[in-house]
């Protein structure tokens, strides 16, 4: 649950920004422009210490979906025990948002996932590389294009044989 | 023609069997345990079971200490170089058991990472069907192991020249 003053804090400063509420979570549709400033708000000035996930949502042939991929910060203020849901949209080609490892060191490897498994560059990332596939992957698996047995990867591997052992 | 009564506790029979009789008796696992099975792999070793009935309760986590090697679990691509290092460092003669339906075909996880079966990239021997096996039934493979150990190896490893052994198995096209 997320305090009224929270919001009318975070609407004082950024204008209009989209706020919904589903099951008690309050959620924030930010452009890609300002979701850097406003999670550098949310944790400078209203306490959201602690970046609790980074994720990404592919919505191809998402019924009523107007941009590609939704990415996902879900943020906690340890003090008062607010959670707060910030989204912002990105579009191929070459889908980029900023990288928040200049506020929370922790977002490295949660943004490497969502490099890894979404194909989404972040721009001031120190590290981007591959986290849980091996290096030589070439696909983004967890988009919705991409097949679900893949494209032959799972067998793209050396054979040995007894006489070798 | 001087016929010999032989004692009775005297046998006759060729170096070879009896170097294999020997070796299926003293079977030293090597536990690649990745997922659940590894789990009933560990119900095995313990005192219920008792795999040290067969000889093969001397489990070693060292490849080089081991000739026969339980992969127990699915197998991705990511540990498929892993899987084939430690097959490699295992001295001859060496066996491998694919225990559960993971292991031997990729099970229900017929994804982009999970290799579907390891024997399309290391020899195995045996096949452990079930999700996961029970204890029993890996007893059972491991009797089975020994039959076939004591059927075909010889001291000098002539049965890896047959071409049938050289073979590799084709992997998937897709």
């Amino acid at each position: 649950m997320t305090e009224p003053q929270t919001i009318h804090a975070l609407k004082g400063a950024y204008g209009d920004l989209a706020f919904s509420e589903y099951r008690g979570q309050t959620r924030v549709v930010v452009p890609l422009a300002l979701i850097h400033d406003v999670l550098e708000t949310l944790k400078e000035r209203l306490g959201f210490d602690l970046l609790v996930d980074i994720t990404c949502v592919d919505y191809l042939r998402y019924r009523g979906a107007q941009d590609r991929f939704g990415m996902v910060y879900l943020l906690a203020n340890v003090e008062t025990n607010e959670r707060i849901t910030a989204r912002t949209f990105v579009n191929d080609p070459e889908p980029t948002v900023p990288s928040m490892v200049d506020l929370w060191a922790g977002a490295d490897w949660l943004e490497r996932e969502v490099w890894d498994l979404f194909g989404i560059r972040f721009s001031g990332h120190p590290d981007l590389r591959r986290i849980v596939l091996p290096d030589g992957f070439e696909a983004h698996p967890l988009r919705k294009d991409y097949p679900l047995q893949g494209r032959g990867e799972r067998h793209n591997l050396p054979v040995i044989r007894r006489a070798e052992g | 023609m001087a016929i010999v009564e032989l004692p009775e506790n005297v046998r006759i029979t060729s170096l070879d069997r009896l170097v294999a009789w020997c070796r299926s008796y003293s079977l030293w696992p090597m536990p690649y345990a990745t997922a659940c099975c590894g789990i009933e792999l560990m119900a095995t070793g313990a005192s219920r079971t008792d795999i040290s009935r067969f000889g093969a309760e001397v489990f070693r986590f060292s490849p080089r200490q081991c000739d026969l090697m339980l992969v127990a679990g699915r197998v991705v691509m990511k540990m498929m170089p892993v899987l084939q290092r430690i097959w490699q460092q295992m001295y001859e003669p060496k066996w491998c058991v694919a225990m559960g339906a993971c292991a031997s075909t990729g099970g229900v996880f017929d994804t982009y990472s999970v290799v579907q079966g390891i024997d399309r990239f290391i020899p195995v021997d045996v096949y452990v069907p079930g999700c996961p096996p029970r204890p029993e039934q890996l007893i059972q493979s491991l009797v089975d192991l020994q039959q076939k150990i004591q059927a075909e190896d010889t001291i000098f490893g002539r049965e890896f020249d047959a071409p049938s052994r050289q073979r590799a198995k084709r992997p998937l096209q897709e």
